[in-house]
């Protein structure tokens, strides 16, 4: 398996679903190879061995190239990189395939190859040649995704997916979403792409008393009947954050006991602070920085009501986490996740007027928020990881050498 | 007639900084300015710092000067913000201030004892911040005010009223070209509207050469001797009755380092200007009484010392900046009703106008000073500091006995 990230060393949604995903994998039987490109410590991955393929820390990940930034890409042919470069984005990718070269020498020849995202196409589509092992390419996200609405992206990441999907053996996709764009934005045959979602381990959550303690002045506000609405993401424009502040901007100018949490931290920071000052509604926005731990939980205890505002989300999994912990979800119709719940409600990104209708809706009628709480526990569950497992085992195994699929 | 003379006017002044204040202490520890996790907002680390740098080295000078040259005089502004931490930190520095006042030839002007723009926002609670300097200075010198300086030398006709009615003799601001148009700032004026009171306007050009060019190398004039500034100082003011040089304290070794000579510079200043025969030195109070208005000034819009602009848009230019005194002013009633002392001052400390300054974000040339004198990694950051920082006091106010709301 060739991923990016796993947590601790996490970023974002990609590490926890290699994560998750490997590990259920491996409960069906598989043996893991799983590659990443820096070094650290992963407490809990013992089901499968994990290979660096450079001396990097993770924090040098973070600061230099955070494992969705590719706007940052400017050279294509991996020719002209040099090795040892490891200050960019490229240079780390070359290193990785060169250490996945070395790496299939000395381990058995893989039944599958398990490549996620654009990071690791390349160096999944070396594998298949020197191994001629199936190769399935695993889209968490896509390049018009992290583009968000300021344009299409960077050409030289697009040309890369373009490849690897277009080598790909088979291709797993985390929503319809997601598969309609590779069918349509990279003319890939709709019978190649296979749908799989993302599912939430709810036994990893684990068992918390919510003590109320650490959003102190939040839960003040909720004492006087204030609703809380969070937003648990990276600060960027994929994300429709700006679009958030202005649907809850209306909202407020309706009911005024409300305020919005942010946790999370991103380059659109600075832009947000100062459009929740233009709007008038900076007194009511709070912004924590990244959270992890208690932090992170708390803010979706604190919650009233979750907003997953993405411009394009391919699955979405902090709705579900959002779910589990008794918040009522309202989503965009671009997040993929919205295809796997009923008991939500939904609205395009650009449509601020219908989310403030649905804010106001939620915060006025504790009918409504109520049952949208209580009735997407229901649902969320059932998306499980042994689910996601059992699909991928079942490609796998169609794919196969010799094998027809 | 009065021979004509230099009015020299320092600034005294540091901020109660708001340290590194989360939401997740919001409600929960009311520290704001004590000491962080970020040391850049370290209040007793700075005051040391400037205390080395600055307030000790000028006071012994100014003692010095005041002991050789019998007509020196000076005017010093004192926040009561910055008494508060003299107080904490360095008693000595209070104590040479009370040296430098007690030789009689010290004046110390009058002010917001939170160096707060209330002004724009409260007259009552303006007031109330006059009267507690008043008594802060009366307590800890002895003196009575007779001139009064707003905020960053804020000003508008309105504030000449005010002070006029409340009986100050003086009052300062900037003498900027476009109210000033074919006058000079070297004359004594009368506030539009008002009886008593004159006005005298900073001559910013002369003062501006020490404050912020006489450090900077890429200046056409560096370095600057005391000598050829003495000629110029003698030829800017001509026939005029006063040269108004007003600037901060700490231009003298903080933002202008010792290295540069800026302490020999205004030493040897001094002594070449009191050699002119025709030349002598007043308080701010004492130029109002020694001259009669040559002319009366009308300013109704608001000027400051700051920027290219000479307004407020370096303090309250941003919605950030003018959200925050918003509602930090909403909370002016349910503070002052708590009548919980503590929490009366922590509002207060947050009218100090240092905080909206810090979440400026003009990034012209006047940007970058902007940036010299933050604490803080952004201006975002200074507005998200201080926003934790008001709710929590909104918070307070909820706790306590006369209780407000969210």
């Amino acid at each position: 398996m060739l991923g990016w990230e796993l947590p601790p060393h996490n970023s974002g949604g990609l590490g926890v679903a290699c994560y998750h995903m490997s590990k259920a994998i491996a409960a069906e039987g598989a043996t893991i190879d799983f590659v990443l490109p820096y070094s650290a410590e992963h407490p809990g991955t013992e089901y499968m061995t994990i290979h660096s393929a450079t001396n990097l820390s993770p924090i040098h990940k973070f600061g230099m190239m955070g494992a969705y930034d590719s706007k940052y890409i400017e050279e294509h042919d991996l020719d002209k990189v040099d090795v040892n470069d490891l200050q960019t984005m490229r240079g780390v990718q070359k290193r990785y395939i060169q250490y996945v070269e070395r790496l299939l020498k000395v381990i058995p020849t893989p039944d599958a190859i398990h490549a996620h995202d654009w990071l690791t196409m390349e160096a999944g589509m070396r594998a298949k040649q020197l191994t001629d092992a199936p190769l399935i390419v695993h889209v968490h996200a896509t390049e018009f995704d992290r583009a968000g609405t300021s344009g299409s992206g960077n050409p030289i990441v697009h040309e890369i997916e373009y490849q690897g999907l277009m080598m790909a053996d088979r291709i797993l996709a985390v929503s319809n979403i997601t598969k309609s764009i590779i069918v349509h934005k990279y003319g890939i045959p709709a019978d190649k792409v296979e749908v799989v979602y993302n599912a939430i381990d709810v036994s990893s959550m684990g068992v918390f008393e919510y003590d109320r303690r650490t959003y102190r002045y939040l839960e003040a506000l909720r004492n006087e009947g204030y609703t809380i609405v969070s937003a648990v993401t990276r600060l960027t424009v994929q994300k429709g954050l700006t679009q958030l502040l202005e649907g809850f901007s209306k909202a407020v100018s309706k009911n005024d006991r409300m305020a919005l949490l942010l946790a999370g931290n991103g380059e659109q920071r600075d832009e947000l602070i100062e459009l929740s000052a233009n709007l008038g509604i900076s007194d009511k926005v709070f912004f924590t920085g990244f959270v992890r731990g208690k932090q992170w939980r708390d803010a979706y205890n604190v919650s009233d009501v979750f907003v997953m505002s993405s411009v394009s989300e391919p699955f979405g999994l902090t709705a579900l986490e959002a779910a589990h912990h008794n918040t009522a979800l309202i989503l965009t119709k671009q997040s993929g996740v919205a295809e796997t719940l009923h008991s939500i409600l939904r609205y395009d990104f650009w449509d601020t007027d219908r989310l403030a209708n649905q804010l106001v809706g939620i915060a006025t009628s504790p009918a409504l928020q109520q049952s949208l709480k209580t009735d997407v526990k229901k649902e969320y569950a059932k998306l499980s990881w042994s689910d996601v497992a059992r699909q991928c085992m079942n490609v796998y195994n169609r794919m196969k050498i010799g094998a027809t699929a | 007639m009065s021979k004509r003379g230099l009015v020299l006017y320092l600034h005294v002044h540091q901020p109660w900084r708001v340290r590194d204040y989360s939401v997740f202490e919001t409600g929960v520890v009311h520290d704001y300015f004590r000491e962080g996790s970020d040391h850049y907002a370290a209040n007793e680390v700075i005051f040391n710092k400037v205390v080395e740098k600055s307030y000790r080295p000028m006071n012994a000078l100014l003692k010095k000067i005041l002991d050789s040259q019998p007509d020196f005089k000076i005017s010093l502004s004192i926040s009561g913000v910055f008494l508060e931490q003299a107080e904490a930190w360095a008693p000595d520095v209070l104590d040479s201030f009370k040296v430098l006042v007690a030789t009689g030839r010290v004046e110390i002007v009058a002010e917001t004892y939170y160096h707060s723009l209330a002004f724009f926002y409260s007259d009552s609670e303006f007031e109330r911040q006059v009267e507690l300097h008043r008594d802060k200075i009366r307590d800890l010198f002895g003196v009575e005010t007779t001139a009064f300086r707003n905020t960053e030398l804020a000003y508008n006709d309105r504030l000449a009223k005010w002070a006029d009615e409340k009986g100050f003799k003086a009052i300062i601001t900037e003498g900027w070209d476009k109210v000033l148009g074919w006058r000079s700032p070297n004359y004594v004026y009368r506030p539009d509207g008002t009886q008593q009171i004159k006005l005298l306007m900073k001559n910013y050009k002369m003062s501006d050469d020490i404050a912020f060019r006489f450090g900077n190398r890429d200046w056409s004039e560096w370095p600057l001797s005391a000598d050829r500034y003495t000629t110029w100082a003698n030829d800017a003011l001509g026939d005029g009755d006063v040269l108004n040089l007003f600037m901060d304290y700490e231009t003298f070794g903080e933002n202008v380092w010792d290295d540069t000579g800026i302490f020999n510079f205004f030493e040897t200043f001094v002594a070449e200007w009191a050699k002119n025969e025709h030349n002598t030195f007043y308080t701010i109070t004492e130029a109002a009484e020694a001259f009669d208005a040559s002319d009366s000034v009308s300013m109704p819009d608001t000027v400051t010392w700051a920027d290219a602009e000479r307004d407020l848009s370096a303090w309250l230019g941003n919605s950030m900046q003018q959200e925050a005194m918003r509602h930090l002013y909403n909370l002016e009633d349910d503070v002052l009703r708590s009548a919980d002392m503590d929490l009366i001052s922590d509002w207060r400390r947050l009218t100090t106008s240092d905080h909206p300054y810090y979440m400026s974000t003009k990034y012209s040339s006047d940007g970058d000073v902007h940036a010299y004198f933050s604490p803080y990694e952004s201006p975002y950051d200074a507005f998200l500091y201080y926003m934790n920082a008001v709710r929590d006091v909104r918070y307070r106010v909820m706790d306590s006995p006369a209780r407000g709301e969210l």
